[in-house]
């Protein structure tokens, strides 16, 4: 089993190094360059080329990206070019905010998705069972965006129950961050149930079929009890996949969310950042994000290795 | 519009003899003005006021060499003050410099410096600041946007204590119009710390987190008086449009800038709230190179301008919020507009004749279009396809990515679109895009009898000479020139209702940018 988890590991490590390959391609080819962003208008050859220089980009690329790579494996995120700022300092604080508004969502997300897909399963066929998955489905296939400005148009500029401008700032009570939040953590939270819930009525409904639950149930056992004890163990770790699956889109794929609600996360951030070519924030933030994924992925499958009996021991 | 030439030449004269601010409104610049502008009311002092504005992002600073995008010029504006202002009526009226007196050619100009005003940190405002703060532009290893404006400054010299002395290349009679650039703002003798912003304006710096937020609070020893009313300003940079209407239609901020054209008459609708809507400068072009391919023939430039429908490309692409273009850049509000060129109407036989004229029977030609223009560009292109087709012009669009527009299409392509914000000055807007040796020339459009009446109306202390010399210059680029110029965009805005003093102004969206210092909050 550790030899498993280890293998995870090292191919997690691989996929980063292509992700980081990529990456460093992927900001090669958008056409224009940080210099002609930075000197706009006023740019003359001379000065273009100056500030090339200064700036390293006169180097060849696969040299620019082995100095590149080294400084990210060594923590030194690069300077960003277009104000001269430690990228660290610039990306961090607004990581910090997109993990809290993942936290925020997954915290109402995961456990609801998780009860409701139970009870769809137990209630298999029923009014329940078949109301719960139309709501879902039709939640599941409204893009995030479009969700949130429905949200916005009822809950905020109709009623004006909620701010539509997820707007924090530092120093800002919890109370009113709350506030603040609810409404891209609602759309976030409303955009991820569907497929969590989902994904655990199926995982426990298909242990409810097998022989030993059926026994379990003739033994006279309650429902609850066959249910929590005997069959959710065995359907954990599909369950338990989805759910790393759907938090890792909470990290990652909140760009658009963030842009609606104006969240200061790291999406937002990144789009900023694409915009006036300080390729050295583009490539930390997607570096971020695939590190966010790769690693959420991998603790997933380490789950399901270690949640699998016959994963954990081998014969 | 200009029903009352008279008067406005008067208080251009005034303002040229050093006695400007006596406040002459009867130069209406193309308004509407919302009904509850209208009404007299008292302003109030006290509240926080919140602005949602588009046109930031994490790199901006206080650098006023460098200030480029809406967040961060508002910014400067509520934290330093300008040598000159703009009112609403697009005069020249005094800011830091108090009064002026030009020499007979216009080319040397000597300023009188306000007295009593103090920098943020207690310093009193003195010439050496305004020295420093105007050689931040000067000279070639300055890295200020406005260094080719500064560059016509040979020499700016301290006279006495409370005056300086500006002599210029080249006779200009609207210098005190070109210092109103939002890059000349004044800072203190050697100050660098562009983190920190030290200015003598309205409100000051209390938290800064560039591209999201700012909140600054009242200078309670600003100079200016009946200003300031707020306690406190709070900037939230909105980037997305839809984000930004939403914020303002569930009233979190009392008021945003560039309001998309397709959803204004929804927003409209909403009671709480009045559209501002500027007429300025702010124009759309398709650019024909003079030098390449068939753009080179007068007659196939004719025959293009012919060919689209104005007032069509104005209510679908604008929805109406707008001025018809006359293929030249020189805006109604601008007091030398050419009142009397005639509009040039769609007129497919016209554009057909022109073509014949060029020895073609069709005409078969690219247009690089790409929103990064403006936006509606490429719906804009798709209407001139289509009204183009009864000339015989069968044109197809090249989509162009928005990204690296500027750098890779503008300028190179032989058809492609772009605009051009206002300039405080006819003679600026011409200079920059149609005099043969600017660098900005985006027609490559060369005419030396133009070049040289530029010169001679920049001199000119006449306003009547002037103008006609400006009527002429734009009947040139009008008939002759590459550009073709459908329409002018307005300045759109939102604010609440609950926002007193707010008027439409012919520069930039907010006010010309200083709508922080100039509005109250009603109870």
């Amino acid at each position: 089993m550790i030899q498993l988890i280890l293998k995870r590991v090292a191919l997690g490590i691989l996929t980063l190094l292509l992700v980081s390959a990529l990456i460093f391609a992927g900001t090669q080819l958008l056409p224009g360059d940080v210099a002609s962003a930075i000197l706009g208008q006023n740019a003359t050859p001379q000065s273009l080329a100056a500030l090339r220089q200064d700036l390293g980009l006169d180097l060849p690329a696969w040299q620019r990206y082995l100095t590149w790579l080294h400084g990210f494996v060594t923590g030194d995120l690069g300077m960003s070019l277009a104000n001269r700022q430690p990228v660290a300092d610039l990306l961090w604080p607004r990581f910090g905010n997109t993990m809290a508004l993942a936290a925020y969502a997954a915290i109402v997300s995961v456990p609801i998705a998780v009860l409701l897909g139970l009870a769809a399963a137990v209630r298999r066929g029923g009014m329940f069972d078949r109301g719960i998955n139309i709501v879902a489905l039709a939640f599941v296939s409204l893009p995030e965006y479009f969700l949130g400005l429905l949200l916005i148009l009822f809950l905020s500029v109709q009623f004006n129950l909620l701010p539509s401008l997820a707007d924090t700032y530092s120093g800002m009570n919890f109370g009113d961050w709350l506030r603040a939040t609810t409404l891209p953590a609602l759309t976030l939270v409303l955009v991820t149930v569907a497929q969590m819930m989902r994904m655990t009525r199926t995982a426990v409904l298909s242990v409810m079929d097998q022989a030993y639950v059926e026994t379990a149930f003739l033994k006279g056992l309650r429902t609850k009890r066959v249910v929590l004890r005997h069959a959710l163990p065995n359907a954990a770790a599909p369950i338990v996949n989805v759910v790393a699956f759907n938090i890792a889109y909470l990290i990652t794929g909140v760009v658009l969310v963030e842009a609606i609600f104006n969240y200061n996360g790291l999406g937002r951030f990144m789009v900023d950042a694409v915009a006036k070519r300080d390729l050295p924030l583009v490539q930390a933030a997607a570096m971020v994000f695939g590190a966010a994924y790769v690693i959420l992925n991998s603790v997933a499958d380490i789950a399901a290795i270690a949640l699998n009996p016959r994963l954990r021991h081998p014969r | 519009m200009s029903q009352n030439k008279s008067s406005f030449d008067l208080s251009r004269r005034q303002f040229i003899a050093g006695a400007a601010g006596l406040g002459l409104t009867t130069l209406a610049s193309g308004l509407i003005v919302p009904s509850a502008f209208a009404q007299e009311a008292t302003p109030k002092r006290g509240g926080v006021l919140k602005l949602g504005i588009g046109g930031g992002s994490t790199t901006d600073n206080f650098d006023v060499r460098v200030l480029n995008d809406w967040v961060p010029v508002n910014q400067a504006y509520m934290t330093f003050n300008g040598l000159v202002e703009i009112d609403k009526d697009n005069m020249v009226q005094p800011e830091l410099f108090e009064s002026w007196e030009p020499s007979a050619d216009a080319k040397e100009w000597t300023f009188k410096i306000r007295q009593g005003v103090t920098f943020h940190n207690g310093k009193a405002l003195t010439a050496e600041d305004i020295l420093y703060s105007l050689n931040l532009h000067r000279g070639e290893a300055s890295t200020s946007a406005a260094r080719s404006t500064a560059g016509q400054f040979t020499d700016v010299v301290k006279v006495s204590d409370t005056e300086i002395k500006i002599v210029l290349d080249s006779g200009n009679a609207d210098l005190p119009y070109i210092l109103s650039d939002y890059h000349f703002l004044i800072v203190p003798e050697g100050f660098e710390d562009w983190t920190k912003p030290i200015g003598t304006g309205p409100f000051v710096l209390e938290s800064y987190e560039p591209g999201v937020r700012a909140r600054f609070t009242r200078n309670e020893s600003y100079w200016k008086p009946n200003t300031a009313w707020v306690d406190a300003v709070e900037v939230i940079v909105i980037n997305d449009i839809a984000a930004r209407t939403n914020a303002m239609m569930s009233g979190q901020v009392h008021a945003i800038n560039q309001l998309d054209f397709k959803t204004v008459d929804l927003l409209k609708r909403n009671p709480n709230l009045e559209v501002v809507q500027s007429a300025g400068g702010q124009h759309f072009t398709f650019l024909m190179d003079c030098t390449q391919s068939v753009y080179a023939d007068n007659n196939v430039r004719m025959a293009i301008k012919y060919a689209i429908d104005r007032e069509q490309l104005l209510t679908t692409a604008l929805r109406g919020y707008g001025k018809l273009g006359n293929d030249h850049p020189i805006p109604v509000t601008d007091p030398f507009y050419a009142a009397d060129l005639p509009q040039r109407a769609y007129d497919p036989e016209k554009s057909k004749f022109y073509l014949k004229e060029a020895g073609l029977d069709a005409l078969n030609i690219e247009l690089s279009a790409s929103d990064a223009a403006f936006s509606g560009a490429v719906d804009a292109a798709a209407i001139f396809q289509g009204t183009a087709a009864a000339s015989g012009i069968t044109l197809s669009i090249k989509r162009e990515p928005s990204d690296g527009y500027w750098s890779n299409v503008w300028m190179k392509a032989p058809f492609s679109m772009g605009y051009w914000g206002g300039r405080p000055t006819a003679d600026q807007m011409l200079t920059i895009a149609y005099s043969s040796t600017s660098a900005q020339n985006d027609t490559h459009w060369k005419n030396e009898a133009f070049d040289a009446k530029l010169i001679e109306a920049r001199a000119l202390l006449d306003n009547a000479k002037r103008k006609e010399i400006y009527a002429e210059l734009q009947q040139m680029i009008s008939d002759d020139g590459g550009a073709m110029i459908p329409m002018f965009g307005d300045y759109l805005d939102a604010v609440s209702t609950k926002l007193g003093g707010v008027t439409t102004h012919p520069m930039f969206n907010f006010m010309g940018a200083r709508l922080a210092e100039k509005v109250w909050l009603e109870a």
